[in-house]
């Protein structure tokens, strides 16, 4: 199996005035091409600044992180840029869609960093909209869309760079249980189409959708299990 | 084409596109914003238009005169130097001392004598209350750049003979005779009649007041003396220079022959002024920069407080788009895409400001337009643009510089 993701040792400290605080207090973990996993843990137990620095918004403050061999420890802020846009897609409990922007415009935007002429770009946004099954939804903005047909959108998003890896922080946080598990309905067509997936949350009926589940406590990592009888949401209906 | 360059063209092109959108989902407050863009980039514009249009005024009105004349006069136009009393003490400039100035004086192509009245002219019901009238001799026009719509000057013999007959300014004309035809017929000028023997093409040119030839009558100067005034009334001398290069040297003859003229002995002082239109001008161009200098003071100011209003503005939107900024650089927003989003909507909103300006300038312009004979200037035009944007790059650049040094975690969970 492809290596994507290895974590050796590393540690995300916060300064809070005379205190320091080891959001992460030393980690490692690898993390192979087409895997999908879990991350759960109390609150505050450093599940989205792991996340985080997976997904190249944040740097450990110790450690070595390599992504797809390369050393996100020592890359500058373009470099960092530039794999989040190219290599990692972000889904986020909040949605955090651009409020003003279409549906359209806010799948889009990825592909313009990426520096993608507008035709191409518009092909791929319709493209990812099409497989969360928002086809027609593709000029709302996000206050006419529901929340799930928003988190819909956000999947979109992530999806339309053709990333290595998706990261999502508590993408059903926000949901009702119905509307979660078409969510999770998604994410387990995008596993079985060769996507890689690491999802946070809260809910072990959650978890149980990946194959794997990383439990993290007070910064450190408890467990690292797979899963023995997966819930497959597919096979259920 | 380089492939850095179009990539840098298409990082450009799709970051306006970007601000456009944020300013057209902003609309209201990008208007506001931009008040005092506007109201800087209009008062910079009208009143480069109109200082221009003051100043073609003033040229028009001088070389009317003609610019390459001297005045010799009693008074001097322009001398702070010389009390007033002291002018006022001098002795009058006769007739029999411009016959001598005139006989002695080689440089002069033309010479004349003039001395000014004010009388009440009636023509049937049409009347001009205290009309400026110039009375003078048939030389005068020579010494002028003077067309005329109808008729002509008085002749040798009407001046000498000091007759009844005048020369009519356009507007004066306009007023006693609506409907035109005023040559050959007699008017009453302070109860004399007088013929017309000609009216002067119109000048157009307000700034000159009561010497504007529009609003004047030339009468012979003997008339004057029969009828109005003293003989022993101080004259002015009109002079004419051949060329403007000569106009140095008549003024040193003048000097020369008018101290001769009036037997001044090495000691004395001249008791006499040599006045120049050059005075007038340099007046006029003291008074302009007076006025430019408070002007661009005031403009700087507005465009000032402009610029801050759009600083203010674009910091108080660069925090409550934190989370915006957050979501784009999670994205793969770097920096510099950061940096030039706000930074461009900064500049468009100023632009968009400058150019509003540039349209409420423009109207002012054509109002201007009525009084002076001016327009928008190009170079105005292009200073305006390049102002409005200069004020939104550097007016936009702090917050544009806060907006991409946001840390992306801290962004995404700003509330
Ligand atoms: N910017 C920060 N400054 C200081 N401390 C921080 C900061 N961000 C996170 N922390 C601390 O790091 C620890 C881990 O936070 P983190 O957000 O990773 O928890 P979490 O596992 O995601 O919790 P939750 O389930 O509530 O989302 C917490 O104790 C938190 O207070
Ligand atoms: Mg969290």
């Amino acid at each position: 199996m492809e290596n994507i993701i290895s974590i050796e040792h590393i540690a995300r400290i916060y300064q809070v005035g005379l205190e320091e605080v080891h959001a992460l207090a030393d980690v490692s973990l690898k993390i192979n091409r087409n895997d999908y996993v879990a991350i759960m843990g109390p609150s505050g137990s450093g599940k989205s600044t792991l996340m985080n620095i997976i997904g190249c918004l944040d740097t450990p403050s110790r450690g070595i992180y390599l992504f797809e061999k390369e050393n996100v420890s020592q890359m500058n802020d373009n470099q960092l840029a530039e794999i989040r846009n190219q290599k990692i897609g972000f889904v986020f409990q909040t949605f955090n869609l651009l409020p003003r922007s279409t549906a359209l415009h806010n799948v889009e935007l990825p592909l313009i960093y990426a520096g993608l002429p507008k035709s191409v770009r518009l092909e791929r946004a319709y493209e990812a909209l099409e497989k969360v099954g928002l086809a027609d939804r593709v000029d709302h903005k996000p206050n006419e869309l529901s929340g799930g047909q928003r988190q819909r959108v956000a999947i979109a998003r992530a999806l339309v760079t053709q990333p290595s890896i998706i990261l999502a922080d508590e993408p059903t946080g926000n949901l009702d249980s119905k509307t979660g598990n078409d969510i999770m309905a998604l994410f387990e067509e995008l596993h079985e189409t060769g996507n890689t997936i690491i999802l946070v949350t809260h809910e072990e009926e959650i978890a149980q959708h990946a194959q794997r589940i990383i439990r993290l406590r007070d910064g450190l990592i408890e467990s690292n299990e797979i899963v023995k009888e997966r819930t497959l949401v597919g096979n259920n209906e | 084409m380089n492939k850095k360059v179009s990539s840098l063209l298409f990082e450009i092109k799709e970051g306006l596109i970007i601000s456009l959108r944020a300013i057209a989902a902003n609309k209201g407050r990008s208007a506001l914003t931009t008040l005092g863009i506007v109201i800087g980039i209009w008062a910079v514009v009208t009143m480069s238009t109109a200082l221009k249009g003051i100043d073609i005024a003033f040229q028009n009105g001088v070389s009317s005169l003609g610019s390459d004349n001297l005045y010799i006069d009693k008074w001097a136009w322009f001398n702070p130097d010389t009390p007033w009393w002291e002018l006022r003490n001098r002795r009058n400039i006769s007739m029999d001392d411009y016959y001598r100035y005139k006989e002695l004086a080689k440089l002069p192509i033309a010479t004349a004598p003039s001395t000014f009245t004010r009388k009440t002219v009636k023509f049937r019901d049409n009347i001009v209350e205290s009309m400026f009238i110039t009375a003078t001799t048939s030389d005068y026009i020579k010494t002028t750049n003077l067309d005329f719509s109808d008729g002509r000057f008085f002749t040798d013999m009407e001046s000498k003979g000091g007759r009844n007959v005048i020369v009519l300014g356009s507007a004066i004309a306009e007023q006693l005779f609506p409907f035109g035809g005023a040559v050959g017929n007699y008017v009453d000028v302070g109860g004399r009649k007088m013929k017309v023997v000609g009216v002067l093409q119109k000048q157009g040119s307000w700034v000159m007041g009561d010497f504007n030839p529009d609003n004047q009558g030339y009468i012979p100067i003997e008339f004057l003396f029969k009828n109005f005034a003293s003989r022993r009334k101080s004259i002015t001398i009109n002079v004419r220079a051949p060329n403007s290069q000569m106009v140095e040297a008549v003024k040193e003859e003048a000097i020369g022959v008018m101290r001769r003229v009036r037997g001044l002995t090495y000691n004395e002082k001249n008791d006499f002024s040599i006045n120049q239109q050059e005075g007038i001008l340099s007046q006029i161009n003291k008074t302009v920069s007076v006025i430019q200098i408070g002007g661009f003071f005031i403009t700087g100011l507005s465009l000032f407080v402009g610029a801050i209003g759009i600083m203010n503005i674009m910091f108080v939107s660069v925090k409550e788009r934190t989370r915006e900024i957050g979501i784009r650089k999670a994205i793969g927003a770097k920096k510099r895409t950061i940096l030039g989003q706000f930074i461009s909507e900064a500049s468009i909103i100023c632009l968009f400001g400058g150019l509003i300006g540039l349209v409420f300038a423009v109207i002012t312009g054509m109002i201007i337009n009525q009084w002076l004979p001016t327009s928008i200037q190009f170079d105005a035009v292009v200073l305006a643009i390049l102002i409005s944007l200069a004020t939104g790059i550097i007016s936009g650049f702090a917050p544009a510089y806060q907006a991409s040094k946001l840390d992306p975690v801290d962004a995404l969970r700003y509330e």
